[in-house]
């Protein structure tokens, strides 16, 4: 039905002639602007009322005490349902340990958490087909998982975070259980506030995306990160480390690398590093982490998303 | 009647006070809103996810934006 609509409006309304470059541009910007948006729309919602059975203060609880692995697995699986903007880094973070946490699979959580969310899925299940959004979730995943379980094998690693941290003591609250009202109207104002904040990066990369389309790319990037230059990847994170976005707005970026012909790992290891590493994450985990577990953190983190790069490069 | 907003300084965080603000205009209550951006102070209340709302030293709510109507409820509840 979408399809249709896409080529009333494109043959029909803007009276374009079929099969020309501009009319196949136009044509996939319309059909894929509805599709996303509907996709986004329908998976942010229900992702947000799942949310709302998940806050952090009731996960804190669910990983308590957990034994290492088998709690660095749990925690990237709820760092994927549980909100949470960059400005509640530091109180998780203290929560969690207050709460008896493991700090390496606190550290999975806080990796895990920015990194992987469903915006980032429906986006490369829309744009780039379901391998690679669950490449990347998966992947993701393992990085998030392994960087805390070897983080929190570090000796004295307690040692190296803050002081402050270890003092602060949590109240306990309780709040009524939200009903299936308060659940729904918190997911609706939730999906407006994500829909806001992403749709222009959205249709920028899907505006890329429909230019890419209609006019053949020339592979320009392919000539120098392309799969044989073996420095690829690891210029690739290099170069996203100071960069800062959420997964939005590293679509239309890695919409236009993948077209021009940069291959699977690199763009995925491209991806991970923007999101996961970034000067105003670390910035914020400087308040609960000395420098020394903060450059470990940063070096763990990098080295796995390269990996992950070279990985995916050697096998797809 | 003391109201507090929950928070470090995210955007979330002052759209709850100025809804908060907007509530006690409403309500007509005789209260002051208060920002609290002291880590240690938040976590007493138990409150991880921001933005945090404490009316009269309880939590009323976390994680989330209640609406002007919901604080507003609250408010003529504290006041009896």
């Amino acid at each position: 039905m979408i399809k249709e609509f896409a080529d009333w409006l494109t043959y029909n309304i803007f009276e374009m002639q079929e099969g020309t470059h501009i009319a196949d541009a136009v044509n996939f910007f319309v059909y894929d602007t509805i599709k996303i948006f509907l996709m986004l729309t329908v998976i942010i919602f229900a992702v947000s009322v799942i949310r709302s059975f998940f806050p952090p203060e009731k996960v804190k609880k669910i990983l308590a005490n957990k034994a290492e692995f088998a709690g660095n697995i749990m925690a990237a699986l709820l760092g994927i349902v549980t909100p949470f903007c960059s400005c509640s880094a530091v109180p998780v973070f203290i929560g969690f340990l207050e709460a008896g946490v493991p700090l390496g699979v606190t550290l999975t959580f806080l990796i895990a958490s920015p990194m992987i969310n469903e915006v980032a899925l429906v986006l490369l299940w829309g744009l780039f087909g379901a391998k690679i959004a669950l490449l990347y979730i998966g992947t993701g995943m393992f990085v998030a998982i392994l960087g805390g379980f070897i983080l929190g094998r570090i000796p004295a690693v307690e040692g190296m975070v803050e002081d402050y941290v270890w003092e602060i003591r949590m109240g306990e609250v309780v709040l009524p259980e939200l009903t299936w009202r308060d659940r729904i109207d918190q997911a609706k104002l939730h999906t407006q506030d994500i829909l806001k904040r992403v749709s222009l990066y959205v249709l920028i990369g899907i505006g890329v995306g429909a230019l890419i389309h209609g006019y053949a790319p020339v592979d320009f990037v392919a000539k120098y990160a392309g799969r044989d230059n073996p420095l690829a990847v690891p210029l690739a994170v290099l170069i996203a480390i100071p960069l800062y976005s959420n997964a939005a707005g590293t679509i239309p970026i890695v919409q236009a690398l993948m077209a021009k012909g940069m291959p699977l790992g690199t763009v995925l290891a491209f991806m991970m590093a923007i999101t996961a590493i970034s000067f105003p994450e670390m910035v914020i985990l400087r308040k609960v982490l000395k420098v020394k577990l903060l450059a470990i953190f940063a070096a763990i983190l990098t080295i796995a998303i390269i990996a992950v790069g070279y990985l995916f490069n050697a096998i797809i | 009647m003391e109201i507090k907003v929950l928070g470090p300084g995210c955007r979330n965080c002052e759209k709850l006070e100025a809804d908060a603000k907007q509530a006690v205009k409403e309500a007509g209550a005789d209260s002051t809103v208060t920002k609290v951006t002291d880590m240690a102070e938040i976590m007493r209340y138990g409150v991880l996810s921001t933005p945090g709302l404490v009316i009269n030293g309880k939590v009323k709510s976390y994680g989330r934006l209640p609406s002007v109507k919901e604080i507003r409820a609250w408010i003529e509840d504290e006041k009896g």
